[in-house]
């Protein structure tokens, strides 16, 4: 008998809020949505070839957080010229919806456990053995990632 | 907590569509051949119904008293954990389920997936899915068709097992005096069918 998997819509149902707030905070509010769904579709491809059912939510967050790197990476190679008829809020995360352009764009840079660290732990507000569980890494690491994260933060958004 | 920290900790919930969500990402796995077990659920005089689609046909079809989690779980482990709510891939089930309640409709032309059923209730099963619209039959007779002419009981735990109710339709089949036998959806909603089919007198 193979592993078991819960059905995957309850993956969805249970876990659609959460990870979509995770990714608004990595790429902001516009390219939320759009990296949520590619979240889920790659997450359904390798769905069946799981060995274990054990901490799918990580799993589902280390998916998203990959593609939250992706679009970065993606948005940040694309050249200047392609920018021109690109609305404003697709560069930048929009301050009405945010708070802080620059600080959100400086998250958005980090690098990806270093971003995902920050996020669940100042957004989502957890200790760090949540942030540990949530990533599928040690206690030790996620601290390393965040404070990481917050040194190089610091530096773009008090220069 | 520094002045950065609270600024991080400040970013506003969020809420996501979760309706918007569900038909792109029904829409993009289907495209993409990622969806094994499409569901919806649809309402009928018999309560809401759960339709279960696969890319092969109508692979089950349950009545409200089953819990949604129980057969989800039940459909995961039997056929492919990569099930999604997806009221497009279920639509041509659904119409001609609501046809056939609204008296528009006496057979259904959706295919059916057999893979739920096995063994012995194969036979059973096909040979129910014979009975015409307004016709019955009993324990016994589809015993004989499915090769068993003295297994009526066995027809009859075959039929109660039956995934598809409605569409495969078991509530054709009755005791040979005329009694009603049994149903898996309770004898209620035996008798409606029977009477929606003037098998039996209003």
């Amino acid at each position: 008998m193979g592993v078991h998997l819960p059905p995957f819509q309850h993956l969805v149902d249970e876990h659609a809020a959460e990870l979509h707030r995770f990714l608004v905070a990595s790429v902001g509010p516009h390219d939320a949505e759009d990296c949520l769904q590619e979240t889920f579709l790659s997450a359904l491809r390798a769905y069946p070839r799981l060995r274990h059912g054990d901490n799918l939510r990580a799993w589902l967050y280390l998916i998203a957080q990959r593609k939250a790197t992706d679009l970065v990476r993606r948005l940040g190679r694309r050249p200047v010229s392609d920018l021109d008829g690109v609305p404003p809020e697709r560069l930048s995360v929009p301050p009405q919806a945010i708070g802080d352009d620059g600080l959100w764009m400086a998250v958005r840079q980090l690098p990806a456990k270093q971003r995902a660290a920050v996020v669940h732990r100042f957004v989502f507000d957890l200790a760090y053995r949540e942030v540990a569980v949530r990533m599928g890494i040690s206690e030790v690491a996620a601290r390393q990632n965040v404070s990481a994260g917050l040194r190089r933060l610091r530096m773009e958004v008090e220069r | 907590m520094t002045d950065l920290e609270q600024r991080l900790a400040g970013s506003p919930a969020t809420t996501v569509d979760r309706g918007q969500l569900a038909t792109a990402l029904a829409r993009r796995a289907s495209e993409a051949r990622l969806l094994d077990v499409a569901f919806a659920a649809l309402d009928s005089p018999l309560g809401e119904l759960t339709v279960f689609v696969t890319r092969r046909g109508v692979v089950r079809i349950a009545y409200a008293d089953e819990p949604i989690d129980a057969l989800l779980d039940e459909m995961a482990a039997s056929l492919s954990p990569r099930i999604l709510r997806a009221p497009g891939s279920t639509d041509a089930a659904r119409r001609e389920l609501e046809a056939y309640f609204a008296g528009e409709r006496q057979a259904f032309d959706v295919p059916v997936d057999w893979s739920l059923i096995h063994g012995f209730a194969t036979g059973v099963l096909r040979a129910t899915a014979r009975i015409p619209f307004g016709r019955t039959s009993s324990y016994g007779q589809v015993a004989m068709s499915a090769g068993s002419p003295r297994a009526a009981r066995a027809a009859g735990n075959a039929l109660g097992s039956n995934p598809i109710p409605i569409v495969v339709p078991c509530h054709r089949v009755l005791h040979a005096d005329g009694g009603l036998g049994g149903y898996s959806g309770g004898l209620d909603r035996k008798r409606f069918l029977l009477r929606l089919e003037g098998s039996l007198p209003g």
